[in-house]
């Protein structure tokens, strides 16, 4: 299905422990620290092993910069100013020549195709002022097909080495794709690479669909779809892009589902009467219990990632307002005290934030807050900007962006929780409501 | 009348609006409404809008909808005057249904609209029933602000797409 890819054994090499270095430390970024200058590295263009790989060994490598340089962490240095060529992937580093141009790591690689079209990858980490490799070699293989997934496996080992932190290129990004006129918008699902590469629609533009989202396997789609006329929640299998309605009783509307993080459970909300409310379903029998009884509109919950709490957002206040309640409802405490709408609350898959959209003095947020509804901060600020969701790491987030007037048209950005590094995310035509996977397998 | 005073604003979004919640043309909706019976042969093309029976006439006679305040679902004095037209119509023509849909502006987050959408749309059905119209003949969908009908970014927009909308189909339909 869609294990394009098997994560291959590790390690051609031993590699003695990192020892400090003589000048300033350990090859190392510290994100949340702030970072101003971009960490410099060298990835030159992978070594194909035999002529079939040779085209593919260039682009491997150009993947693995534009992944790293993407972070706004690093900069590559690029191949004109390189003095050594790695010919081969086994030859010695020459640490003085990368020191040279001030190359701080330098990745190399190599990349050989057999008969049958499997594709192998492998690749070093080299802290070139320490002159030593950083962690160890790491091989990949997998079909031709899937080969920018093997650049990303490369590129997502090499951020973590180095940062600390679990990697994100290897992973996708359900959407609503937009065509047509403000008036008359046409919208469908569409998944893609989180650099917007290898884009495939799911479902046609016949009807209305909205906020998709994975279930923690990534491996199928949550949408509200007016397919059967009014808006109703539908669960879409990826790999075979079938779909089915999920059964709600009672109700005129459901809308705004997500998944549990055991994948057995949907969050969702329900009208009737006028009246949204929160449900909870089990996929498997489909039956629903109520999780709130208000007057007031209960909506676009999110799980916390041990399953045990949702935040959602409700106007019980008078004005819509970020409130966490237990899983199994109850009482709900409300943690967006500042001036201001809040809304689309969504859960850190690290579990220590809160990203939100936030309304206020007519332009639109995307932020952070702690679980508390402390340490609030606002990275975004534009016409309209809504609907958060966060890469896997919990590093980055990706949101919706629309300009404004008669015109206005949306396009999916994403930025850094420190608020750095806000950019336009590659997609083909107008996108909203993106919805990033776990990491992929 | 407190119309002007309350809304003036909507008010002139009404009026460019096809004058949909004239007074004078509200009321001649139901003395038409009365003589539908005879209306047809007096020069009225049926089916079209000078058809007091007819869909087109509902539509554009009538006034299929109301409009709202900000973050509001609760009437004005002027949308009810509309609704009450609307309830004296589904009164009349009880060979109809209707479905009503809610709308929000740009301005707000998408879920949060559709649960406003239909908020609105139900605050219409409820006033329809409390004016006797059956409620097995009154559906209720939101759109959110996925379907706004002006596309400028200002209030003057944002103030028609406010809306909920009265669409009326053939009795046979149902769902």
């Amino acid at each position: 299905m869609r294990h394009l890819l098997t994560l291959a054994l590790a390690a051609f090499a031993t590699i003695a422990p990192l020892a400090a270095l003589a000048q300033g430390g350990p090859l190392r970024i510290e994100i949340t620290e702030g970072v101003i200058e971009p960490l410099p590295f060298a990835v030159p263009n992978f070594v194909p092993e035999n002529a079939a790989a040779a085209s593919m060994a260039a682009q491997i490598a150009r993947v693995v910069s534009e992944d790293l340089t993407g972070t706004g962490l690093f900069r590559e240095i690029p191949a004109s100013a390189h003095i050594s060529q790695v010919s081969s992937f086994s030859s010695p580093v020459q640490y003085a020549d990368w020191k040279a141009i001030n190359a701080q790591a330098l990745i190399t690689g190599a990349v050989s195709m057999d008969g049958g079209g499997r594709l192998t990858v492998k690749f070093r980490l080299y802290d070139v002022f320490a002159g030593q490799e950083l962690g160890s070699g790491l091989q990949f293989s997998g079909t031709e097909a899937g080969w920018r997934r093997m650049a990303h496996k490369v590129a997502d080992a090499v951020y973590s080495r180095i940062t600390g932190e679990g990697g994100y290129f290897d992973s996708r990004v359900v959407y609503v794709s937009e065509t047509g006129p403000k008036d008359n918008r046409r919208k469908r699902l569409a998944i893609m690479d989180y650099d917007g590469a290898n884009l495939q629609f799911l479902t046609d533009s016949a009807s209305i669909v909205l906020a998709p989202r994975f279930s923690p396997s990534g491996d199928r789609v949550l949408y509200t779809s007016y397919e059967t006329g009014r808006p109703q929640i539908f669960v879409l299998d990826v790999a075979s892009v079938g779909r089915r309605v999920l059964p709600t009783q009672g109700g005129n509307m459901a809308f705004s589902p997500r998944f549990g993080p055991n994948g057995q459970t949907v969050v969702y909300s329900m009208e009737q009467g006028g009246n949204t409310d929160l449900y909870m379903m089990n996929v498997a029998s489909g039956q629903s219990t109520r999780l709130t009884n208000a007057p007031s509109i209960e909506t676009a919950p999110s799980f916390s990632p041990d399953g045990s709490r949702i935040v959602f957002e409700s106007d019980r206040s008078g004005t819509p307002q970020v409130y966490v309640m237990s899983a199994s409802g109850g009482e709900a405490t409300r943690i967006s005290f500042g001036q201001g709408r809040y809304g689309t609350p969504v859960w850190s898959p690290r579990g220590d934030l809160i990203a939100f959209t936030k309304q206020s003095k007519g332009r639109f947020h995307i932020g952070v807050m702690r679980t508390d509804g402390s340490e609030e901060r606002l990275l975004t600020a534009s016409f309209l900007d809504e609907g958060p969701t966060w890469s896997p790491n919990g590093r980055v987030i990706m949101f919706t962006r629309e300009t404004q007037g008669a015109q206005g048209a949306s396009s999916l950005y994403s930025v850094d929780i420190t608020g750095r590094n806000l950019k336009r995310v590659r997609t083909d035509g107008g996108a909203s409501d993106p919805a990033w996977s776990p990491l992929q397998n | 009348m407190s119309i002007l005073n309350r809304a003036a604003i909507l008010l002139i979004a009404a009026l460019a609006l096809s004058a949909c919640s004239n007074k004078d043309r509200f009321d001649n909706a139901g003395a038409g409404a009365g003589g539908a019976g005879s209306g047809a042969g007096a020069g009225v093309v049926p089916g079209s809008a000078n058809d007091p029976a007819s869909p087109a006439y509902f539509q554009q006679a009538v006034g299929d909808r109301v409009l709202f305040l900000v973050d509001q679902s609760t009437l004005t004095d002027e949308g009810r005057a509309t609704l009450d037209g609307q309830a004296q119509w589904l009164l009349t023509n009880t060979d109809y249904q209707a479905t009503i849909e809610g709308h929000a502006d740009e301005q707000g987050t998408r879920e949060y609209n559709l649960a406003l959408g239909a908020r609105r749309a139900n605050t219409v059905r409820e006033y329809l029933l409390s004016k006797g119209v059956a409620g097995t003949r009154l559906k209720t969908v939101s759109y959110g602000k996925e379907r706004p009908i002006e596309i400028c970014s200002e209030e003057a927009c944002y103030a028609k797409n406010r809306r909920a909308v009265t669409v009326i189909a053939a009795g046979g339909l149902t769902s």
